[in-house]
Protein backbone atom coordinates (compact mmCIF):
# COMPACT_ATOMS: atom_id res chain seq x y z
CA UNK A 1 0.00 0.00 0.00
CA UNK A 2 1.19 3.68 -1.18
CA UNK A 3 1.62 6.32 1.93
CA UNK A 4 0.93 8.95 -0.59
CA UNK A 5 -3.33 8.65 -0.58
CA UNK A 6 -5.76 11.20 -0.09
CA UNK A 7 -7.39 10.13 2.97
CA UNK A 8 -10.70 10.34 0.21
CA UNK A 9 -8.66 7.37 -1.42
CA UNK A 10 -8.15 5.49 1.76
CA UNK A 11 -11.09 5.68 3.11
CA UNK A 12 -12.74 2.64 1.30
CA UNK A 13 -12.17 0.58 -1.94
CA UNK A 14 -15.12 1.77 -3.22
CA UNK A 15 -14.00 5.21 -3.45
CA UNK A 16 -10.39 4.19 -5.08
CA UNK A 17 -12.69 3.19 -7.53
CA UNK A 18 -15.17 6.06 -8.42
CA UNK A 19 -12.15 8.35 -7.71
CA UNK A 20 -10.01 6.75 -10.93
CA UNK A 21 -13.37 6.43 -13.05
CA UNK A 22 -13.91 10.43 -12.75
CA UNK A 23 -10.11 10.41 -13.77
CA UNK A 24 -11.30 7.73 -16.58
CA UNK A 25 -14.15 9.43 -17.65
CA UNK A 26 -13.11 12.09 -20.87
CA UNK A 27 -10.99 9.50 -22.61
CA UNK A 28 -13.80 8.05 -24.83
CA UNK A 29 -13.01 4.82 -23.66
CA UNK A 30 -16.92 3.92 -24.55
CA UNK A 31 -16.54 4.20 -28.30
CA UNK A 32 -14.19 1.24 -28.96
CA UNK A 33 -15.64 -1.71 -30.95
CA UNK A 34 -12.56 -4.25 -30.23
CA UNK A 35 -11.80 -3.90 -33.70
CA UNK A 36 -8.27 -4.77 -32.29
CA UNK A 37 -6.35 -2.40 -34.28
CA UNK A 38 -4.40 -1.35 -31.43
CA UNK A 39 -2.99 -4.61 -30.43
CA UNK A 40 -2.31 -5.32 -34.09
CA UNK A 41 -0.24 -2.92 -34.44
CA UNK A 42 1.31 -2.46 -31.16
CA UNK A 43 5.47 -3.63 -31.68
CA UNK A 44 5.31 -4.69 -27.54
CA UNK A 45 2.54 -6.83 -27.16
CA UNK A 46 4.81 -9.69 -26.93
CA UNK A 47 5.56 -8.44 -23.43
CA UNK A 48 2.47 -7.49 -22.41
CA UNK A 49 0.05 -9.70 -19.84
CA UNK A 50 -2.77 -7.82 -21.26
CA UNK A 51 -3.37 -6.96 -24.69
CA UNK A 52 -4.36 -3.02 -25.29
CA UNK A 53 -7.68 -3.89 -26.87
CA UNK A 54 -7.98 -5.70 -23.56
CA UNK A 55 -7.30 -2.88 -21.43
CA UNK A 56 -9.32 -0.87 -22.89
CA UNK A 57 -12.57 -3.13 -22.54
CA UNK A 58 -11.73 -3.53 -19.33
CA UNK A 59 -12.22 -0.14 -18.86
CA UNK A 60 -15.63 -0.39 -20.22
CA UNK A 61 -16.34 -2.85 -17.53
CA UNK A 62 -14.83 -0.92 -14.71
CA UNK A 63 -12.39 -3.45 -14.23
CA UNK A 64 -9.61 -0.59 -13.25
CA UNK A 65 -7.70 -2.75 -10.66
CA UNK A 66 -6.62 -5.38 -13.54
CA UNK A 67 -5.11 -2.90 -15.74
CA UNK A 68 -3.58 -0.78 -13.10
CA UNK A 69 -1.81 -3.54 -12.38
CA UNK A 70 -0.60 -5.10 -15.22
CA UNK A 71 2.87 -5.30 -16.59
CA UNK A 72 1.03 -3.73 -20.37
CA UNK A 73 0.96 -0.32 -18.58
CA UNK A 74 5.12 -0.33 -17.93
CA UNK A 75 5.99 -1.98 -21.12
CA UNK A 76 4.34 0.41 -23.44
CA UNK A 77 6.47 2.45 -25.29
CA UNK A 78 4.14 5.30 -25.59
CA UNK A 79 4.81 5.46 -29.43
CA UNK A 80 1.73 6.27 -30.14
CA UNK A 81 1.12 3.59 -32.71
CA UNK A 82 -2.52 2.77 -31.65
CA UNK A 83 -3.75 6.27 -31.28
CA UNK A 84 -2.92 7.11 -34.60
CA UNK A 85 -4.44 3.83 -35.79
CA UNK A 86 -7.44 4.15 -33.84
CA UNK A 87 -11.04 4.48 -36.28
CA UNK A 88 -12.86 5.75 -33.24
CA UNK A 89 -10.58 8.44 -32.17
CA UNK A 90 -9.74 6.80 -28.49
CA UNK A 91 -6.15 8.37 -27.80
CA UNK A 92 -5.03 5.16 -26.55
CA UNK A 93 -1.29 5.90 -25.28
CA UNK A 94 -2.68 8.32 -23.48
CA UNK A 95 -5.02 6.30 -21.32
CA UNK A 96 -2.17 3.84 -20.21
CA UNK A 97 -0.77 7.77 -18.92
CA UNK A 98 -3.34 8.01 -16.94
CA UNK A 99 -3.45 4.02 -15.97
CA UNK A 100 0.33 4.91 -14.94
CA UNK A 101 -0.53 8.03 -12.90
CA UNK A 102 -2.89 5.74 -10.98
CA UNK A 103 -0.52 2.84 -10.48
CA UNK A 104 2.41 5.47 -9.49
CA UNK A 105 -0.01 7.16 -6.86
CA UNK A 106 -0.85 3.32 -5.64
CA UNK A 107 2.78 2.01 -5.25
CA UNK A 108 3.59 0.25 -8.95
CA UNK A 109 4.44 -3.41 -8.26
CA UNK A 110 7.73 -4.39 -8.25
CA UNK A 111 8.75 -5.61 -11.41
CA UNK A 112 8.31 -2.66 -12.77
CA UNK A 113 9.10 -0.21 -10.18
CA UNK A 114 12.38 0.91 -11.98
CA UNK A 115 10.47 2.61 -14.53
CA UNK A 116 8.67 5.54 -11.89
CA UNK A 117 12.22 5.84 -10.26
CA UNK A 118 13.37 6.76 -13.72
CA UNK A 119 10.65 9.15 -14.32
CA UNK A 120 11.26 10.95 -10.56
CA UNK A 121 14.94 11.30 -11.23
CA UNK A 122 14.40 12.26 -14.74
CA UNK A 123 11.65 14.96 -13.22
CA UNK A 124 13.68 15.88 -10.36
CA UNK A 125 17.10 16.74 -12.69
CA UNK A 126 14.88 19.45 -14.73
CA UNK A 127 13.77 20.92 -11.18
CA UNK A 128 16.91 20.99 -10.23
CA UNK A 129 18.54 22.70 -13.47
CA UNK A 130 15.53 23.58 -15.31
CA UNK A 131 16.86 21.56 -17.91
CA UNK A 132 17.60 17.62 -17.53
CA UNK A 133 21.56 17.05 -17.27
CA UNK A 134 22.33 13.57 -18.41
CA UNK A 135 25.12 12.22 -16.74
CA UNK A 136 23.64 13.05 -13.11
CA UNK A 137 20.73 11.95 -14.07
CA UNK A 138 22.09 8.41 -15.22
CA UNK A 139 24.21 8.58 -12.25
CA UNK A 140 21.31 8.76 -9.83
CA UNK A 141 18.93 6.77 -11.71
CA UNK A 142 21.67 3.57 -11.63
CA UNK A 143 22.31 4.29 -7.68
CA UNK A 144 18.53 4.54 -7.15
CA UNK A 145 17.05 1.68 -9.28
CA UNK A 146 19.74 -0.71 -8.70
CA UNK A 147 22.64 0.49 -6.25
CA UNK A 148 26.16 0.27 -6.82
CA UNK A 149 25.72 -2.81 -8.88
CA UNK A 150 23.60 -0.92 -12.10
CA UNK A 151 26.25 1.91 -11.70
CA UNK A 152 28.98 -0.62 -12.42
CA UNK A 153 26.87 -1.78 -15.03
CA UNK A 154 26.23 1.52 -16.78
CA UNK A 155 29.28 2.77 -15.97
CA UNK A 156 31.34 1.77 -19.59
CA UNK A 157 28.35 2.76 -21.68
CA UNK A 158 29.10 5.97 -19.80
CA UNK A 159 32.45 6.39 -19.60
CA UNK A 160 32.91 6.09 -23.54
CA UNK A 161 30.34 8.33 -24.46
CA UNK A 162 31.88 10.81 -22.08
CA UNK A 163 35.90 10.00 -23.75
CA UNK A 164 33.40 11.06 -26.94
CA UNK A 165 32.51 13.95 -25.70
CA UNK A 166 28.81 13.37 -25.99
CA UNK A 167 28.51 13.96 -21.86
CA UNK A 168 28.24 17.65 -20.39
CA UNK A 169 30.09 17.15 -17.18
CA UNK A 170 29.04 20.37 -15.55
CA UNK A 171 25.34 21.04 -15.36
CA UNK A 172 24.45 24.39 -16.36
CA UNK A 173 21.93 26.80 -14.13
CA UNK A 174 19.44 29.28 -15.93
CA UNK A 175 17.50 31.84 -14.59
CA UNK A 176 14.74 30.43 -15.77
CA UNK A 177 15.39 27.47 -13.24
CA UNK A 178 13.39 29.43 -10.56
CA UNK A 179 10.45 29.51 -13.08
CA UNK A 180 10.68 25.97 -13.77
CA UNK A 181 10.56 25.13 -10.01
CA UNK A 182 7.52 27.50 -9.75
CA UNK A 183 5.66 25.43 -12.44
CA UNK A 184 6.55 22.11 -10.16
CA UNK A 185 5.64 24.16 -7.05
CA UNK A 186 1.93 25.02 -8.37
CA UNK A 187 1.04 21.57 -9.68
CA UNK A 188 1.99 20.09 -6.41
CA UNK A 189 -0.06 22.62 -4.60
CA UNK A 190 -3.34 21.94 -6.68
CA UNK B 1 15.69 33.60 -43.64
CA UNK B 2 15.56 33.38 -39.74
CA UNK B 3 13.86 30.63 -37.10
CA UNK B 4 13.62 30.28 -33.53
CA UNK B 5 15.34 27.02 -32.23
CA UNK B 6 14.63 24.67 -29.01
CA UNK B 7 17.78 22.81 -29.36
CA UNK B 8 16.30 20.45 -26.08
CA UNK B 9 18.59 18.85 -23.52
CA UNK B 10 19.79 15.93 -25.46
CA UNK B 11 21.61 18.41 -28.27
CA UNK B 12 24.11 19.71 -25.23
CA UNK B 13 25.26 16.01 -23.98
CA UNK B 14 24.62 12.74 -26.25
CA UNK B 15 23.55 14.61 -29.29
CA UNK B 16 25.56 17.46 -29.88
CA UNK B 17 27.08 16.12 -33.38
CA UNK B 18 23.02 16.65 -34.52
CA UNK B 19 23.53 19.74 -32.86
CA UNK B 20 26.58 20.99 -34.79
CA UNK B 21 26.15 19.71 -38.24
CA UNK B 22 22.19 21.74 -37.88
CA UNK B 23 24.00 24.54 -37.45
CA UNK B 24 26.57 24.20 -39.85
CA UNK B 25 23.81 22.85 -42.23
CA UNK B 26 21.97 26.26 -41.71
CA UNK B 27 24.46 28.33 -42.52
CA UNK B 28 24.86 27.08 -45.69
CA UNK B 29 21.19 27.26 -46.40
CA UNK B 30 21.39 30.92 -45.21
CA UNK B 31 18.86 30.01 -42.13
CA UNK B 32 19.87 31.76 -39.22
CA UNK B 33 19.13 29.51 -36.03
CA UNK B 34 18.00 32.29 -32.95
CA UNK B 35 18.35 29.94 -30.34
CA UNK B 36 15.53 30.50 -27.76
CA UNK B 37 16.66 32.55 -24.42
CA UNK B 38 16.60 30.86 -21.67
CA UNK B 39 14.78 27.79 -23.01
CA UNK B 40 14.43 24.86 -20.29
CA UNK B 41 13.37 21.35 -20.70
CA UNK B 42 10.09 20.53 -22.27
CA UNK B 43 9.19 17.12 -19.57
CA UNK B 44 9.48 14.16 -22.19
CA UNK B 45 8.29 11.10 -21.22
CA UNK B 46 8.65 11.59 -17.54
CA UNK B 47 6.75 14.43 -17.49
CA UNK B 48 3.45 12.82 -19.04
CA UNK B 49 3.76 9.35 -17.37
CA UNK B 50 3.68 11.34 -14.08
CA UNK B 51 1.05 14.31 -14.39
CA UNK B 52 -0.78 15.57 -17.85
CA UNK B 53 -0.62 19.60 -16.56
CA UNK B 54 2.98 19.26 -15.82
CA UNK B 55 3.67 17.88 -19.04
CA UNK B 56 1.33 21.09 -21.19
CA UNK B 57 3.40 23.45 -18.21
CA UNK B 58 6.64 22.85 -18.86
CA UNK B 59 6.51 22.77 -22.30
CA UNK B 60 4.61 25.83 -22.29
CA UNK B 61 7.06 27.99 -20.65
CA UNK B 62 8.95 27.40 -23.56
CA UNK B 63 6.09 27.90 -26.05
CA UNK B 64 5.97 31.30 -24.51
CA UNK B 65 8.87 32.60 -25.26
CA UNK B 66 8.76 31.68 -29.07
CA UNK B 67 5.91 33.58 -28.91
CA UNK B 68 7.91 36.51 -28.42
CA UNK B 69 10.22 35.77 -30.24
CA UNK B 70 7.08 35.35 -33.34
CA UNK B 71 9.39 33.63 -35.32
CA UNK B 72 8.40 29.70 -36.19
CA UNK B 73 10.09 27.35 -34.35
CA UNK B 74 12.34 24.55 -35.42
CA UNK B 75 12.69 21.52 -32.91
CA UNK B 76 15.23 19.08 -34.02
CA UNK B 77 14.62 16.42 -31.14
CA UNK B 78 11.30 14.04 -32.26
CA UNK B 79 10.37 13.83 -28.21
CA UNK B 80 10.68 17.62 -27.57
CA UNK B 81 8.72 17.92 -30.75
CA UNK B 82 5.83 16.15 -30.26
CA UNK B 83 5.41 17.45 -26.51
CA UNK B 84 5.85 21.27 -27.59
CA UNK B 85 3.09 20.20 -30.12
CA UNK B 86 0.93 18.49 -27.75
CA UNK B 87 1.25 21.24 -25.32
CA UNK B 88 0.08 23.53 -28.16
CA UNK B 89 -3.00 21.46 -28.89
CA UNK B 90 -3.54 21.57 -25.62
CA UNK B 91 -3.34 25.82 -25.19
CA UNK B 92 -5.13 26.59 -27.98
CA UNK B 93 -7.97 24.70 -26.86
CA UNK B 94 -8.48 26.43 -23.99
CA UNK B 95 -6.05 24.25 -21.19
CA UNK B 96 -4.50 26.56 -18.88
CA UNK B 97 -0.99 26.27 -17.80
CA UNK B 98 0.12 26.14 -14.00
CA UNK B 99 2.73 28.53 -12.95
CA UNK B 100 3.09 29.97 -16.32
CA UNK B 101 1.60 33.85 -16.23
CA UNK B 102 2.43 35.13 -19.43
CA UNK B 103 -0.28 35.00 -22.67
CA UNK B 104 0.18 32.49 -25.30
CA UNK B 105 -1.17 33.70 -28.53
CA UNK B 106 0.96 30.56 -30.71
CA UNK B 107 1.49 32.87 -33.94
CA UNK B 108 3.81 30.48 -35.46
CA UNK B 109 4.53 27.17 -36.49
CA UNK B 110 6.41 24.35 -34.38
CA UNK B 111 8.62 22.39 -37.33
CA UNK B 112 10.77 19.24 -37.16
CA UNK B 113 13.81 20.45 -39.12
CA UNK B 114 13.60 17.73 -41.84
CA UNK B 115 10.25 18.71 -42.84
CA UNK B 116 11.09 22.49 -42.90
CA UNK B 117 14.18 21.98 -44.73
CA UNK B 118 12.64 20.03 -47.23
CA UNK B 119 9.69 22.40 -47.26
CA UNK B 120 11.51 26.02 -47.72
CA UNK B 121 14.52 24.97 -49.45
CA UNK B 122 13.21 21.57 -52.00
CA UNK B 123 15.06 19.61 -54.28
CA UNK B 124 16.93 22.46 -56.46
CA UNK B 125 18.42 24.17 -53.66
CA UNK B 126 19.33 21.41 -51.84
CA UNK B 127 21.01 19.85 -54.58
CA UNK B 128 22.35 22.96 -56.15
CA UNK B 129 24.38 23.07 -53.04
CA UNK B 130 26.22 19.08 -53.24
CA UNK B 131 29.81 18.95 -53.62
CA UNK B 132 29.83 15.43 -52.94
CA UNK B 133 27.47 13.59 -54.39
CA UNK B 134 26.42 10.70 -52.00
CA UNK B 135 25.20 8.46 -54.78
CA UNK B 136 27.64 5.72 -53.70
CA UNK B 137 24.99 5.01 -50.36
CA UNK B 138 22.52 2.97 -49.58
CA UNK B 139 20.64 4.38 -46.72
CA UNK B 140 17.66 3.76 -45.11
CA UNK B 141 16.02 6.67 -43.89
CA UNK B 142 14.06 6.00 -39.97
CA UNK B 143 12.13 8.14 -38.59
CA UNK B 144 10.77 6.88 -34.97
CA UNK B 145 8.08 7.57 -33.42
CA UNK B 146 7.47 11.06 -32.57
CA UNK B 147 7.98 13.29 -35.56
CA UNK B 148 5.04 12.54 -36.88
CA UNK B 149 2.73 10.62 -34.20
CA UNK B 150 0.26 10.62 -33.58
CA UNK B 151 -1.14 13.29 -36.48
CA UNK B 152 -4.01 15.46 -34.92
CA UNK B 153 -0.67 16.62 -32.63
CA UNK B 154 2.19 16.64 -34.92
CA UNK B 155 0.05 17.85 -38.13
CA UNK B 156 1.87 15.08 -40.47
CA UNK B 157 -0.02 14.39 -43.40
CA UNK B 158 1.25 10.90 -44.23
CA UNK B 159 2.29 9.49 -40.36
CA UNK B 160 2.49 5.68 -42.19
CA UNK B 161 5.18 6.76 -44.83
CA UNK B 162 7.01 10.27 -44.06
CA UNK B 163 9.30 11.51 -46.93
CA UNK B 164 11.25 14.41 -46.12
CA UNK B 165 14.43 12.73 -45.02
CA UNK B 166 13.96 10.39 -47.66
CA UNK B 167 13.55 13.09 -50.44
CA UNK B 168 16.35 15.21 -48.83
CA UNK B 169 18.54 12.01 -48.94
CA UNK B 170 17.71 11.52 -52.40
CA UNK B 171 18.82 15.15 -53.47
CA UNK B 172 22.26 14.49 -52.09
CA UNK B 173 22.44 11.67 -54.48
CA UNK B 174 21.87 8.33 -52.21
CA UNK B 175 20.11 5.87 -53.57
CA UNK B 176 17.74 5.60 -50.95
CA UNK B 177 16.05 2.04 -50.16
CA UNK B 178 12.82 1.69 -48.78
CA UNK B 179 11.84 -0.52 -46.26
CA UNK B 180 8.53 -1.04 -44.08
CA UNK B 181 9.82 0.29 -40.72
CA UNK B 182 10.59 3.40 -41.19
CA UNK B 183 8.46 4.77 -38.35
CA UNK B 184 8.11 1.40 -36.04
CA UNK B 185 9.45 1.96 -32.32
CA UNK B 186 13.12 1.83 -31.65
CA UNK B 187 11.89 1.32 -27.75
CA UNK B 188 14.31 4.52 -27.22
CA UNK B 189 11.79 5.62 -24.41
CA UNK B 190 12.52 1.96 -22.56
CA UNK B 191 16.29 1.63 -22.76
CA UNK B 192 17.06 2.34 -19.10
CA UNK B 193 13.34 0.90 -17.55
CA UNK B 194 13.52 -1.89 -19.82
CA UNK B 195 16.66 -2.59 -21.80
CA UNK B 196 15.81 -6.21 -22.93
CA UNK B 197 12.56 -5.03 -24.33
CA UNK B 198 14.51 -2.06 -26.44
CA UNK B 199 17.04 -4.42 -27.51
CA UNK B 200 14.35 -6.46 -29.05
CA UNK B 201 12.91 -3.43 -30.70
CA UNK B 202 16.57 -2.30 -31.85
CA UNK B 203 17.18 -5.81 -33.21
CA UNK B 204 14.48 -5.91 -35.80
CA UNK B 205 15.11 -2.63 -36.93
CA UNK B 206 18.48 -3.62 -37.72
CA UNK B 207 17.71 -7.04 -39.44
CA UNK B 208 14.77 -5.15 -41.40
CA UNK B 209 17.35 -2.44 -42.61
CA UNK B 210 19.95 -5.28 -43.82
CA UNK B 211 16.80 -6.91 -45.48
CA UNK B 212 16.33 -3.83 -47.65
CA UNK B 213 19.88 -3.69 -48.78
CA UNK B 214 20.59 -0.76 -46.85
CA UNK B 215 24.29 0.16 -45.27
CA UNK B 216 23.52 2.67 -43.03
CA UNK B 217 20.30 4.07 -40.99
CA UNK B 218 19.47 8.30 -41.53
CA UNK B 219 17.83 9.05 -38.72
CA UNK B 220 16.00 12.32 -36.89
CA UNK B 221 15.62 12.02 -33.38
CA UNK B 222 18.79 12.01 -30.54
CA UNK B 223 16.61 9.09 -28.92
CA UNK B 224 16.57 6.87 -31.98
CA UNK B 225 20.40 7.88 -32.82
CA UNK B 226 21.27 6.92 -29.29
CA UNK B 227 19.48 4.18 -29.08
CA UNK B 228 20.49 2.58 -32.18
CA UNK B 229 24.11 3.86 -32.37
CA UNK B 230 24.97 2.46 -29.08
CA UNK B 231 23.58 -1.01 -28.07
CA UNK B 232 25.17 -2.77 -31.44
CA UNK B 233 27.60 -4.52 -29.54
CA UNK B 234 24.92 -5.61 -26.96
CA UNK B 235 22.21 -6.58 -29.77
CA UNK B 236 23.74 -9.70 -31.33
CA UNK B 237 22.87 -11.33 -34.67
CA UNK B 238 21.35 -14.69 -34.84
CA UNK B 239 25.00 -15.56 -35.68
CA UNK B 240 26.08 -14.51 -32.68
CA UNK B 241 28.06 -11.46 -34.29
CA UNK B 242 27.40 -7.70 -33.12
CA UNK B 243 25.82 -5.56 -35.89
CA UNK B 244 28.16 -2.97 -37.71
CA UNK B 245 25.79 -0.58 -39.04
CA UNK B 246 26.63 3.59 -38.85
CA UNK B 247 23.69 5.84 -37.84
CA UNK B 248 23.61 8.96 -39.64
CA UNK B 249 21.86 12.35 -38.40
CA UNK B 250 20.34 13.92 -41.57
CA UNK B 251 22.48 16.78 -41.13
CA UNK B 252 25.53 14.76 -40.75
CA UNK B 253 24.84 13.90 -44.46
CA UNK B 254 23.73 16.95 -45.30
CA UNK B 255 26.99 18.68 -43.40
CA UNK B 256 28.70 15.39 -45.58
CA UNK B 257 27.37 16.34 -48.98
CA UNK B 258 27.96 19.97 -48.86
CA UNK B 259 31.70 19.81 -48.07
CA UNK B 260 31.77 20.80 -44.49
CA UNK B 261 35.03 20.15 -43.20
CA UNK B 262 33.84 19.41 -39.36
CA UNK B 263 32.53 16.11 -40.68
CA UNK B 264 34.87 13.79 -39.31
CA UNK B 265 34.91 15.75 -35.50
CA UNK B 266 30.79 14.74 -35.79
CA UNK B 267 31.46 11.38 -36.62
CA UNK B 268 34.02 10.72 -34.25
CA UNK B 269 31.40 11.25 -31.27
CA UNK B 270 29.35 7.84 -32.95
CA UNK B 271 30.02 4.60 -30.59
CA UNK B 272 29.21 2.74 -33.65
CA UNK B 273 32.70 3.35 -36.30
CA UNK B 274 30.71 5.77 -38.66
CA UNK B 275 33.56 6.83 -41.17
CA UNK B 276 34.93 3.32 -42.87
CA UNK B 277 32.06 3.62 -44.97
CA UNK B 278 32.23 6.97 -46.53
CA UNK B 279 36.24 6.42 -46.34
CA UNK B 280 35.63 3.21 -48.81
CA UNK B 281 33.27 5.53 -51.07
CA UNK B 282 35.57 8.34 -51.12
CA UNK B 283 33.09 10.78 -49.33
CA UNK B 284 36.10 11.32 -46.40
Amino acid sequence: MSSTKTPAESSSPVNIQVAELTELKDLNISACYQCEKCTNGCPLTFAMDIMPHQVIHNLQLGLVEDVVNSDTIWVCASCETCTTRCPNEIDIAHVMDKLRQLSIRRGVKSAHKQAPVFHNTFLSSVRRFGRMHELTMAVEYSLRSEGVKGLRRQMGLGLEMMRRGKMKIIPGRWRAGKEVDDIFRTIKRT
Amino acid sequence: MKVSYYPGCSLEGTAREYDESLKAVARSLDLELAELPDWTCCGSSSAHVTSDQLAISLAARNLILADKAGLDLLVPCAACFQRLKAAEKALKSGVKPEGVKEKYTGNFKIIHPADFIWEQFGEKVIAGRVKKSLEKLNPVCYYGCLITRPPRITDSTNPEDPQSMDEIMKALGASVKNWSFKTDCCGGNLVLTHTELARKLIKKLFDMALEAGADSIVVGCPMCHSNLDTRQKEVLQDNGQAYHIPIYYFSEMMGLAFGEMAVEKWLNKHLTEAKSLLKQNNLL
